[in-house]
């Protein structure tokens, strides 16, 4: 539903984006994951046909958005970073006419807005000025007015930014509605709103995608091995030639020392392979004190560690990033 | 194209806030106070003239009323100003506030959002033309009107207006600052009118490019009560050039960069 192929915007002398692929599958909720300034926000506006890249293509629904860009803007819902409305319109009025400028015919427009203002629960302030609202007011009306047309397409730049706790579960489990119905590309930089959320990622950073696909799936091929951490009082080397013998084992790395002169461990064996049954007897039959042993479940949040603070290591970093930006989303 | 509901949009901010109120409060009242002045005026010379049939001429409400309180200087300055309190917000405002972000990926052409907004800000200009019209009809309770020179000077003054939104459009589509959308607008508004005072200075051909350049010559002919096709071309031309600059100007945001 969108393609997105080797994407790449310059805004003067700064390189927003560069040669940025992607692909979203129609149904489905991709979240667009990176830390500020890494180019979520260039790119949803090149997709939104706000303004062309300087190249490489993008195609939603099938057409391009910079030749064939008013069949694009006819299929796609597109809420802004920070939600820009008129301040100075009522809730109902400003729904309409949005239907109106995107085409909804006159004889469905009522029932379009008054259905769009049910789904995103604004039909209480339907009356109220826009300006008045509160951020997460604002932030519905703002969805209303990307879903008013029923798009195939929906691109939501940082939905749930600014909101307080319960808003943002609110507008979570309207987004995850949505799923299906909608193709939905949604960009965040926070961690777990992409498991919450989504069943795809795209991961940027640096104006670079680093990584994409389900999330399962991204977790597995980052994290090929199942991980169990585990503590034992007995001698060290002894402890880790045994565990390393275990069949299925693949690396046993000592992450540090124990309480009873012991050490701690993180055991990886190949993935679906539970190795805890076999580290309980070796250490059974060697005396030695079992004090902890743990699965570990790789998630996305260090797939996200290791593909974007793994990068800020290796690399100089470029002008327009601040790397502190991305150490603080990538440890929250 | 959909100019409909841009137009309905800008039309509906301009009348559900204060702005389009105080716009049309304003100039009542200054015209007001500007006809109370000059109606005076027309009703002591017509008796004189009556008391002298000497003076041997005919005083007519057209030319000692209606446009001295259009083209006078004053009048002029008032509309001047008040030009860029209706155009100023136009575009620079949804610049501002990132609503033209959202407007432009809507599926409506860069056209039709210029003209709804150059469309929205020329009715609100003849709103307040139209309010003028009590000035006339207040006249003709008393004695009889020219009713063929006054549909002129109302032409011209729409066609005046008209060149005058879409100067105002394009100044308030370079910037997302309102004060200096306003300011520039005023500005150039102010070159237009006054270009023509240096023909006699620089004479020659440049003096009449000049002129033909200046706003208020082409003016004059109206307030005279004759259409001249050149005036009306000159309008339409203005209006033209600074619609179509106005939507390079937000166009360029479409180009390859
Ligand atoms: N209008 C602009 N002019 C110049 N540079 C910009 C502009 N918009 C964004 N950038 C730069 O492009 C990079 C990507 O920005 P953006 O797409 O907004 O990132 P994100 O949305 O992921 O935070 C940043 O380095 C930012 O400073
Ligand atoms: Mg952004």
């Amino acid at each position: 539903m969108i393609e997105v192929d080797k994407l790449t915007k310059h805004y003067g002398p700064v390189t927003a984006i560069r040669d940025v692929s992607f692909t979203v599958a129609p149904g489905e909720i991709v979240g667009f994951l990176g830390p500020n300034g890494a180019g979520k926000s260039t790119t949803m506006r090149v997709l939104a046909c706000f303004m062309p890249a300087s190249d490489g293509s993008a195609r939603v629904a099938g057409f391009d958005v910079f030749r064939e860009s008013m069949e694009v803007r006819r299929r796609i819902g597109y809420m802004p970073e920070n939600v820009p409305l008129y301040n100075d319109m009522r809730v109902a009025p400003y729904l309409d006419f949005v239907a109106e400028a995107k085409g909804v015919p006159r004889s469905a427009r009522k029932r379009r807005v008054a259905e769009v203002m049910d789904r995103c629960l604004i039909a209480d302030v339907q009356n109220r000025l826009i300006r008045h609202l509160s951020k997460g007011y604002r932030q519905r009306v703002g969805l209303a007015q990307a879903l008013v047309s029923d798009p195939a397409v929906l691109v939501l730049d940082e939905p749930t930014i600014g909101l307080d706790p319960t808003q943002i579960k609110e507008i979570r489990a309207l987004i995850k509605s949505l799923g299906g119905e909608h193709t939905v590309i949604l960009s965040t930089h926070i961690l777990p709103e992409v498991a919450m959320v989504c069943s795809g990622v795209v991961i940027i950073n640096r104006g670079s995608i680093v990584a994409q696909g389900p999330i399962d799936r991204l977790v597995e091929q980052f994290f090929p091995t199942a991980r169990v951490e585990v503590e034992i009082a007995g001698p060290r080397a002894a402890v880790r030639e045994g565990m390393r013998s275990i069949p299925g084992v693949v690396r046993v790395e000592e992450s540090g020392d124990g309480s009873n002169g012991g050490g701690r461990f993180v055991v990886e064996s190949a993935r679906g392979r539970d190795v805890r049954g076999e580290i309980f007897q070796l250490a059974a039959q060697q005396k030695w004190n079992l004090l902890e042993l743990r699965q570990v479940g790789m998630t996305l949040e260090e797939v996200f560690i290791r593909v974007v603070a793994g990068e800020e290591r290796e690399g100089a970093t470029p002008a327009g990033t601040d790397p502190a930006v991305a150490t603080e989303v990538a440890t929250r | 194209m959909r100019i409909w509901p841009i137009y309905k949009k800008e039309l509906r901010l301009y009348f559900t806030t204060p702005l389009a109120w105080a716009i049309l409060f304003v100039f009542m009242l200054v015209m007001g106070f500007f006809f109370n002045l000059y109606f005076n005026f027309f009703a002591r010379l017509s008796m004189q003239s009556a008391m002298n049939p000497g003076m041997g001429r005919d005083l007519t409400v057209t030319e000692y009323v209606m446009r001295p309180l259009f083209s006078g200087f004053l009048s002029v300055i008032l509309f001047l100003s008040l030009t860029p309190a209706i155009t100023m917000r136009l575009i620079a405002e949804e610049r501002r506030n990132g609503t033209l972000e959202l407007l432009m990926t809507y599926p409506v052409s860069d056209g039709a959002i210029v003209l709804g907004k150059f469309l929205g800000a020329l009715s609100l200009y003849a709103v307040m033309l139209a309010a003028t019209l009590v000035y006339p009809a207040m006249i003709w309770y008393f004695t009889p009107l020219e009713w063929g020179a006054l549909a002129t000077l109302y032409l011209g003054l729409f066609v005046l207006g008209a060149a005058f939104m879409a100067v105002g459009l394009f100044v308030s589509s370079v910037t997302e600052n309102q004060i200096i959308a306003a300011l520039g607008t005023f500005m150039l508004l102010l070159i237009l009118w006054a270009i023509g005072w240096g023909a006699e200075n620089a004479g020659g051909a440049v003096g009449d490019i000049l002129r033909d350049l200046s706003v208020s010559e082409h003016l004059d002919n109206f307030m005279k009560g004759v259409i001249e096709s050149r005036d009306v071309v000159y309008f339409v031309l203005l209006s033209a050039v600074f619609l179509l600059l106005s939507l390079l100007s937000l166009q360029s945001r479409r180009w390859k960069g």
